[in-house]
């Protein structure tokens, strides 16, 4: 199956006060494998929101949900774990690196929550940093490395335990333009060479050209989308 | 797993260090008030449990060993004569004043007992022999009370309650529980020495027939002689054991040190792992939103809280043996062996796992949506 996450007249709201807020007010949206979405739109329009939702760390208030064909959308909280361990590897905008341990440990740790242990668990991290260029990093503290380093350990962890699914939250925000283009340039590989599902929240105007799609999020609504092709 | 939690809980030196100081502190307070516990209940029944005989005949409603009641000898006679009795003894436990050279006194504890058969006599004589205290006058003090009666040979003389006292051997380590020490003689010599009349005895010493049934022979004791009770020895142990340890509230003092120490331990080791906990918060939410169960998270800080007790113990273990090798006191010994040392690492663990509760429970309730919160 080509479909890596179905969104299906997804809403949320919640209260704030006593005022009930929508951050998403009825959002349809597939992400195919071997695809980059990117997700843009003005602060507070839903975008984090829609993509905490399709990586199973928020629940829809209504609508469907399916993550490699698994409706998610009404599973208990105990299963969303599951869900995430299996399906996705996330880029975080602070890169959320593990400050007491080396790039390579940061990587096992994510091996470890999905079972994966000892030696193979350490050859596989070797594997995943080298994949980005950071074999040599691998007992280095993360203290020790440059925000694009950072950033390219955070993406060899997303990948540990073969997610179908990258979701990445502004991963260049924190990194100047060139290493920024840089991380954009893996994520979008990972698109296209490995046939992962690759979904990007950003503010950056300068890396929207990286995706194969743009969705424009403004008021909890699909405003634009625009393909690539 | 093991490897965060490691990274984590050595961090921060500082926090570590405090971590360990808190547990370090409990496991010391628990060990050595502990210690001191049994040492404590030991010393109380330490005549009775060191005296060889079967049976104890004490006044009636006699409520420990101290408090004997003066009865009349001729109930030896009586108790004799009962079937399953092998012998019987006078024997006198009574405070007394012992006058030092000095002119100084010192309130004492006369053990008067027949040195022919020795029972509730002295036990690890190290100078002198037992039957020497067949001669009139000669007293056996114990080696670690030389200083406070003011002996420092064998040969010098003393008074006691007006009376001669020679001292003709030491013992060594037969602790009082109270500040006055164990003073052994004949119990001919004791007479003299207690305030007590020549036909009495606070207490007879019995010992059965071999193969004779123990409950039996007390029962007819029992039977025959009126105003007296009948305790084994272990019966009367037990019963000179708990007034001392819980009548007199001495023994709760000692247990609640121990708790004390137990409570300090678990809010300094509570506080530091839920302040490290806080510190990793961003972390452990990441995990979750990685996909990892809160049974994960909850492992990770579990094994840092059982890794700075495991530390904690073997340290405060260390110094416990310190303090008790150069600390021990003159009074009731520190008893620590080898099942308090395990039961106070059971303690330390579930100290230290309880305390990581409520860094648990924090951790468990976070959201790991926090983690797309800048």
């Amino acid at each position: 199956m080509n479909t890596a996450i179905s969104v299906r007249d997804v809403t949320k709201s919640y209260a704030e006060g006593t005022t009930q807020v929508s951050a998403l007010r009825g959002v349809n949206l597939e992400v195919n494998h071997g695809e980059m979405v990117m997700l843009i739109g003005p602060s507070g329009s839903g975008k984090t929101t829609l993509l905490s939702i399709m990586g199973c760390i928020l629940s829809a208030s209504s609508g469907s949900v399916e993550i490699a064909g698994e409706e998610v959308a009404h599973l208990p909280e105990s299963e969303l774990p599951r869900v995430r361990r299996d399906h996705m590897g996330f880029v975080f905008q602070g890169f959320n690196l593990f400050p007491t341990l080396t790039a390579g440990e940061n990587i096992g740790l994510m091996l470890d929550v999905k079972g994966i242990g000892g030696p193979q668990a350490r050859k596989r991290s070797y594997e995943l940093l080298d994949s980005v260029g950071l074999a040599d990093k691998f007992d280095t503290s993360p203290a020790n490395l440059s925000g694009g380093q950072k950033q390219r350990v955070a993406i060899a962890r997303a990948l540990a335990g073969d997610p179908g699914i990258i979701l990445a939250d502004e991963p260049t925000a924190a990194l100047d333009s060139h290493t920024g283009r840089s991380v954009m340039e893996m994520l979008k590989s990972l698109a296209h060479d490995r046939r992962r599902a690759v979904v990007v929240v950003t503010h950056d105007p300068r890396v929207v050209e990286f995706g194969d799609r743009a969705i424009r999020i403004e008021d909890g609504l699909i405003a634009l989308q625009e393909s690539k092709s | 797993m093991f490897t965060l939690a490691k990274r984590n809980l050595f961090h921060d030196k500082l926090r570590l260090a405090v971590t360990l100081t808190g547990i370090v502190f409990a496991v010391v307070l628990i060990v050595i008030e502990l210690g001191l516990f049994v040492g404590f209940t030991r010393t109380t029944s330490a005549l009775i449990d060191h005296s060889q005989v079967d049976l104890w005949v004490t006044s009636s409603h006699v409520p420990y060993l101290e408090l004997g009641v003066p009865m009349n000898e001729r109930k030896l006679y009586q108790v004799e004569a009962v079937s399953g009795v092998a012998g019987v003894e006078k024997y006198i436990v009574r405070y007394t004043r012992w006058n030092r050279l000095d002119g100084g006194q010192d309130q004492i504890q006369v053990i008067g007992f027949d040195p022919n058969r020795s029972w509730g006599g002295p036990w690890n004589i190290v100078e002198g022999d037992v039957r020497d205290l067949k001669i009139p006058d000669a007293v056996m003090v114990d080696d670690v009370y030389k200083k406070k009666l003011g002996v420092t040979r064998i040969g010098e003389v003393f008074e006691i309650n007006g009376h001669r006292a020679r001292v003709v051997g030491f013992t060594h380590d037969i602790r009082s529980f109270t500040t006055s020490p164990c003073v052994f003689t004949s119990f001919r010599n004791a007479l003299d020495y207690v305030p007590i009349e020549r036909n009495q005895t606070t207490y007879l010493l019995v010992k059965t027939n071999p193969g004779a049934d123990i409950e039996t022979v007390r029962q007819n004791i029992r039977g025959r002689i009126e105003g007296v009770d009948v305790l084994t020895s272990r019966e009367f142990s037990r019963l000179t054991q708990r007034y001392w340890t819980f009548t007199t509230g001495a023994g709760i003092a000692i247990l609640l040190g121990a708790i004390l120490g137990l409570l300090v331990g678990f809010v300094v080791v509570a506080q530091t792992i839920y302040a490290t906990t806080m510190d990793h918060l961003k972390e452990f939410g990441t995990l979750k939103a990685m996909g990892a169960p809160n049974s994960y998270v909850r492992k990770v800080i579990l094994a840092q809280a059982l890794i700075a007790a495991v530390m904690g113990y073997a340290l405060g273990m260390i110094l416990s043996g310190l303090v008790v090798h150069f600390g021990q006191p003159a009074g009731a010994p520190i008893v620590v062996n080898g099942w308090m040392g395990f039961a106070a690492l059971l303690i330390t663990l579930t100290m230290c796992a309880g305390a990581s509760l409520i860094s648990i429970n924090k951790v468990t309730r976070l959201d790991p949506a926090t983690v797309f919160k800048g």
